[in-house]
């Protein structure tokens, strides 16, 4: 008979992963659909009663968004327009339903290439807090999310929280997502932006896509061409060698070439309207 | 810690409970099965469908995605809980006012989403409305009424007053709402007996194969609860059903080689949590894959497998339909068009799963079910099992949506079966993906046509060829072939015709019956060629439509006269201001130079054979009056959320001459009504309204000869009864011949729709702005039923449009396989036209295709109005409108 822990201490659920590995939950919005008409066998960690990941918390460093945190929670939550990409990102996931459930951390686990989270968190250069008995360390989530649902997260590990640096300018995030319905749609494309600015023009970019390859990819050649780009005029064209690092394929969703197609175009309109 | 023994308390509906289940239980089971809560219904079990959806703590959440184990402590509140002392809540009452439920499935989930955002925003606007219901589907309404009550209640307006006693042309309150907006509504998987066995089919996971059964006792062995497991060789009677004589190819179960992914080859019968425990690997099947045969090409391709032994080229059917000489006429022509048009698989995407339960009553078997036509499955379970048909009794659940897709068997014969050997009540909800691999689909068709007019606009000609990819088993193949070639000029005049059709075998699901019958995909053809001969002549698409409407005294292309009620021309009339207005706007918006934004305006007509083709499908209702002068009707006919009870009410009311609230209803079960076919082919107003007013005439004629007399001391002819009136319709119609004239339909539904939409030619993608309908209904019983399927069918005909594709393996489940979503539907207005039809009750007819049939091709023809750019493939999906708007150099 299969085990469920659900702890009100962090000490207690990390203890626990390191007797046996276990299947982490969160809001279960990934665990349940991917067990319809399965038997529900799994040895299960239930971290929904640990009060110690629920509040997003601000320091001088940047932000802490610990792993009980939902979509709903970071759209309610205060926060300066550095984060504007993700909760944009966050109304898109899913209905209400799902975003009064869900979490941010939990969307980074599950590692699905349409992760609506994952480019946001690419370009706000987060980091995946992991901890385990006696330690915790730090990894960028570029190095985090490894494949098509493959993470670095070790067996005795759990992702405690996404930490975001503070800039050291001014910046502001945006997020755009390309489907084929208005509501409950997996992206066929998504983009992500966070523009740092210093007085009218651009200081750094950082700029990422998902839904193009296994994993949501920066374009560090389009990030390079925006610095130094005066707000307000017109931004550069989207070239094919931007797009270098997506590895777009041909699924129900749409073809390789549609995305390749469709994420300049998004592209194209997401830094429009973020260097305005 | 949590140990599987504790007990698990929270707070139900300003309740105190304490279950005993184990902690990762869904919290939606533990409503349904624990404590009795089902009015939260299970559609997906993946937080796709929002079916589900109850309030935690207030905040909607889906109950499928929740272990029950969380909810301890907190505060559910379910639709059990809005209505307090037999009084619906505010948005409740709303909901039935708009008339917002049509099945009913997904209201708990619409009302519990609505509640949490009228709990955080007392008067929220429409986008906001959308947004805090955008995680729930519903397949029925097109989500327009729903929208409409939520701000109703929203605006403080005091909830309009619902009629409950209007006849023919009242807008009459659906007559069996209340127990759709209380949760008290009992669907297939609602009811069931506590000592039930559960069933599971282990189904096929290769399109095409030979497989063999290894030894099971170890299975048995290992799973003591597992109470036995059925095979091919327990079916007691021939195992093979289908809808036609001919047709029946499919089997209950198996034997020895399965035709498509999805096909049942064993069924698990034990306690619900032993067949909840094993898992499809653990059973011992041995598979050896063939080579599929995908597409109806390779169906009749030279050489091709043959799919069944009595078919040496894989075509099931035939259909033709020819008059006058249509290639000497083409070269006669000042304009032909021509095109070949390519459709999908689509799913019916019911939001509930087939589901119900049996038990063995003596020689009889009694089965509780979610279907469409209880008659029929009365007689096909009986087929199977080797009973006669009175030994069968069909008990229809509340159904959540059919569409077509519940007039095949699903669950009833291996319930049935397994209740019959075992002698125990068994019962089987299917999964979601177990649903949509192996129930039947809209068959993707391949139509080649070709039209031709002259110089004043008359058309001239039509040649028509379609193949319909039927998939593994004939089902309602037939119909389609058949039904097509009579539609297939469009609800036009045109002299020389040519149709044909095939019904081809696949190892794809098998394609049925999903509203219209392959007309919906022949519609795509000939209205896009209509738009493109009016574009070559230079006349304007809606009155190139008008000029060679069917009118009265038209001939169709199977030499049927046109006597009465074809009222197409009329449709034309009420859209044209409409047409112009947006027409204009659309250009006028165009010129600004909106950047990658273009609006369009596209035109579709559509005509419908209200009934079966060609063929007998009488309807029987009976109507009784009691001592205390209460009326019962004994209706057949089923309600799937389309209305008919309502309907049924309306006109045997309407014929007596009484309110509709002295009316109750007993409906379709087998043992206590009379035969009142299927609901399907748009009939059930039109034939059983016609049985329901004759029942209601000849009891009305009763009480007349019966003067004065008190009924109170009238002997009862019957238990209950001190008379009862008596009506039979069937349809005049005759047989086609083998040029396939005759009189197919007694009479037709006629529609024109206009499609407003906005094209982003950097992504692909489409927004439908507006969607203008005028139906010819003949009389709108109720005009809020009619609006209602008008609605639902322009959100069907908007998926098949834009998003709707089902893939076997790829796309079975509803966040892969794409609906129309609350955010997706425009603002629709609805123009009714009354043209009577004199053989209809009080001159109604049927609407519950016809809503579907034009929109499609409207949105079509919008996109080229747009772009210039024509798709011929649906869905257009952002990639394929794309690539057809590079290829004609409009996207970037």
């Amino acid at each position: 008979m299969a085990s469920y822990l659900r702890p009100r201490e962090l000490d207690e659920a990390l203890r626990a992963l390191r007797i046996a590995p276990r299947v982490v939950l969160a809001g279960g919005t990934d665990y349940y659909p991917a067990r319809v008409g399965k038997p529900l066998d799994d040895e299960i960690l239930d971290i929904s009663a640990i009060d110690a990941l629920l509040r997003i918390e601000e320091d001088e460093a940047g932000w802490r968004i610990p792993a009980r945190c939902t979509w709903s929670a970071l759209i309610a939550a205060s926060l300066p327009p550095l984060f504007d990409g993700l909760k944009a990102a966050a109304r898109e996931v899913g209905g209400a339903q799902i975003q009064n459930a869900g979490t941010l951390c939990g969307n980074v686990c599950n590692a699905s290439p349409a992760a609506d989270g994952v480019p946001n968190l690419l370009a706000l250069d987060a980091r995946v807090e992991l901890s385990r008995v006696g330690s915790v360390r730090e990894v960028p989530i570029a190095e985090f999310v490894l494949g098509n649902r493959r993470t670095a997260r070790e067996a005795d590990e759990l992702v405690t929280a996404l930490r975001v640096p503070r800039p050291g300018r001014p910046a502001r995030g945006a997020f755009a997502k390309l489907g084929a319905r208005r509501y409950l749609v997996i992206s066929i494309v998504m983009a992500a932006a966070v523009i740092e600015t210093e007085g009218d023009a651009v200081a750094s970019a950082r700029i990422a896509v998902g839904a193009c390859g296994p994993v949501a990819r920066r374009l560090p050649h389009l990030e390079a061409r925006l610095a130094g780009h005066r707000l307000g005029m017109p931004a550069p064209a989207i070239e094919a060698v931007d797009l270098e690092p997506l590895t777009p394929i041909d699924d129900v969703r749409g073809s390789a070439t549609y995305r390749r197609d469709a994420a300049a175009t998004v592209l194209a309109r997401l830094v429009e309207g973020a260097t305005r | 810690m949590s140990a599987a023994t504790d007990k698990i308390a929270f707070n139900v509906n300003g309740r105190d409970v304490a279950v005993a289940a184990a902690p990762q239980t869904r919290l939606a089971d533990v409503l349904r099965e624990e404590l009795g809560l089902t009015g939260t219904k299970i559609g997906c079990n993946a937080g796709d469908c929002g079916a589900c959806t109850i309030r935690l703590d207030g905040a909607q959440v889906c109950a499928c995605l929740m272990p029950v184990a969380q909810a301890a402590g907190r505060r559910v509140e379910t639709v059990e809980g809005l209505a307090r002392d037999g009084r619906l809540s505010p948005l409740q009452q709303a909901f039935h006012a708009h008339g917002a439920a049509q099945c009913g499935i997904c209201t708990p989930g619409m009302l519990m989403a609505a509640e949490d955002l009228l709990a955080r925003d007392a008067a929220p606007d429409e986008a906001a409305v959308l947004d805090a219901l955008g995680g729930v589907l519903c397949r029925c309404t097109g989500y327009r009424k729903i929208v409409d009550a939520v701000l109703s209640v929203a605006a403080g307006a005091q909830p309009a007053p619902v009629d409950v006693d209007g006849g023919v042309g009242a807008r009459l309150a659906k007559v069996d709402a209340l127990p759709k907006l209380t949760g008290a509504e009992a669907y297939g998987a609602d009811a069931w007996p506590a000592d039930a066995l559960v069933l599971r089919a282990v189904r096929s996971p290769h399109a095409a194969a030979r497989f063999t059964v290894g030894d099971l006792a170890p299975l048995h062995a290992r799973f003591p609860g597992l109470v036995r497991v059925f095979s091919a060789a327990d079916v007691p009677g021939p195992n093979a059903f289908g809808i036609y004589p001919v047709g029946k190819d499919q089997p209950v179960l198996a034997d020895g080689e399965v035709r498509y992914r999805g096909e049942a080859v064993l069924a698990l019968v034990g306690d619900g949590a032993t067949i909840a425990a094993i898992r499809d690997e653990d059973v011992p099947v041995s598979w050896a894959p063939l080579d599929p045969i995908l597409g109806a090409a390779a169906g009749v391709a030279p050489g091709a497998r043959r799919l069944h032994a009595r078919l040496e080229d894989n075509v099931l059917v035939r259909g033709r339909v020819a008059r006058g000489d249509p290639d000497a006429a083409e070269s006669a022509a000042a304009a032909v068009a021509t095109g070949r048009f390519e459709t999908s698989f689509v799913e019916h995407a019911y939001i509930e799963p087939e589901a119900g339960w049996a038990r063995r009553v003596g020689d009889r078997v009694e089965i509780f079910v979610t279907t469409q036509t209880p008659y029929m499955d009365r007689d096909e379970v009986a087929h199977v099992m080797g009973l006669k048909p009175d030994q069968v009794r069909i008990i229809p659940s509340a159904v959540g949506g059919g569409f077509g897709g519940k007039l095949d068997l699903s669950v009833q014969p291996l319930i049935a079966i397994a209740a019959w050997h075992l002698k125990r009540p068994v019962r089987c909800v299917y999964t979601r993906p177990e649903s949509m691999a192996s129930s039947t689909k809209r068959h993707p068709a391949t139509i080649a046509a070709r039209f031709s007019a002259d110089r004043d606009g008359h058309l001239l000609s039509a040649v028509f060829e379609g193949d319909f990819n039927t998939g593994a088993y004939a089902s309602w193949g037939p119909t389609v072939a058949n039904r097509v070639p009579v539609h297939a000029t469009g609800p036009y005049a045109v002299p020389h015709v040519r149709a044909t059709t095939r019904a081809i075998h696949t190892n794809e699901p098998p394609s049925g019956a999903f509203r219209g019958f392959g007309v919906p995909q022949a519609a795509v053809a000939h209205e896009t060629l209509m738009d493109e001969l009016a574009a070559g002549l230079g006349i304007d698409p809606l009155e190139f439509r008008h000029r060679n409407a069917l009118r009265v005294g038209s001939v169709t292309a199977t030499g049927q006269r046109l006597e009465a009620s074809a009222g197409l021309q009329a449709c034309l009339d009420a859209l044209r201001p409409r047409w112009r207005d947006l027409r204009a706007a659309a250009e006028a918006f165009n010129k600004t130079g909106a950047g990658a934004l273009r609006r369009g305006v596209g035109v579709a007509c559509m005509w419908y054979g209200i009934g079966n083709t060609s063929m007998s499908n009488p309807s029987e209702m009976e109507i009784g009056v009691a001592r205390d002068g209460r009326f019962t009707l004994f209706s057949g006919a089923l309600d799937i959320g389309q209305g008919s009870n309502t309907i049924m009410t309306q006109i045997a009311a309407e014929a007596l001459g009484v309110p509709a609230s002295r009316i109750r209803l007993v409906t379709g079960d087998t043992d206590l009504t009379r035969d009142a076919g299927k609901t399907s082919a748009s009939r059930q107003t039109f034939v059983s309204g016609n049985a329901a007013r004759l029942a209601a005439e000849d009891l009305r004629a009763q009480l007349a000869r019966l003067g004065n007399t008190d009924l109170a001391a009238l002997p009862e002819i019957s238990p209950g009864f001190v008379a009862i009136g008596r009506g039979r319709f069937d349809p005049p119609t005759t047989a086609l011949d083998a040029e396939g004239q005759g009189v197919p339909y007694a009479t037709y539904g006629f529609a024109a729709q206009l499609a407003a939409i906005e094209v982003d030619t950097g992504l692909g993608t489409i927004k439908v702005l507006r969607i203008v309908a005028a139906h010819d209904v003949g009389r709108a019983v109720n005009p809020q039923q009619v609006e209602g399927q008008i609605h639902g069918g322009i959100a069907q005909g908007l998926g098949l449009a834009l998003m709707e594709e089902y893939v076997p393996g790829r796309t079975e489940n509803l966040h892969d396989y794409l609906i129309p979503t609350i955010g997706d539907i425009p603002p629709i207005e609805t123009l009714l036209i009354e043209d009577a039809e004199p053989l209809g009750p009080f001159g109604a007819k049927g609407i519950g295709e016809p809503a579907l049939i034009p929109t499609a091709p409207a949105i079509l023809n919008a996109l080229h109005h747009a772009t210039g750019v024509r798709v011929r493939r649906v869905p257009a999906t952002p990639d394929r409108v794309h690539a057809a708007l590079r290829e004609a150099g409009v996207a970037p």
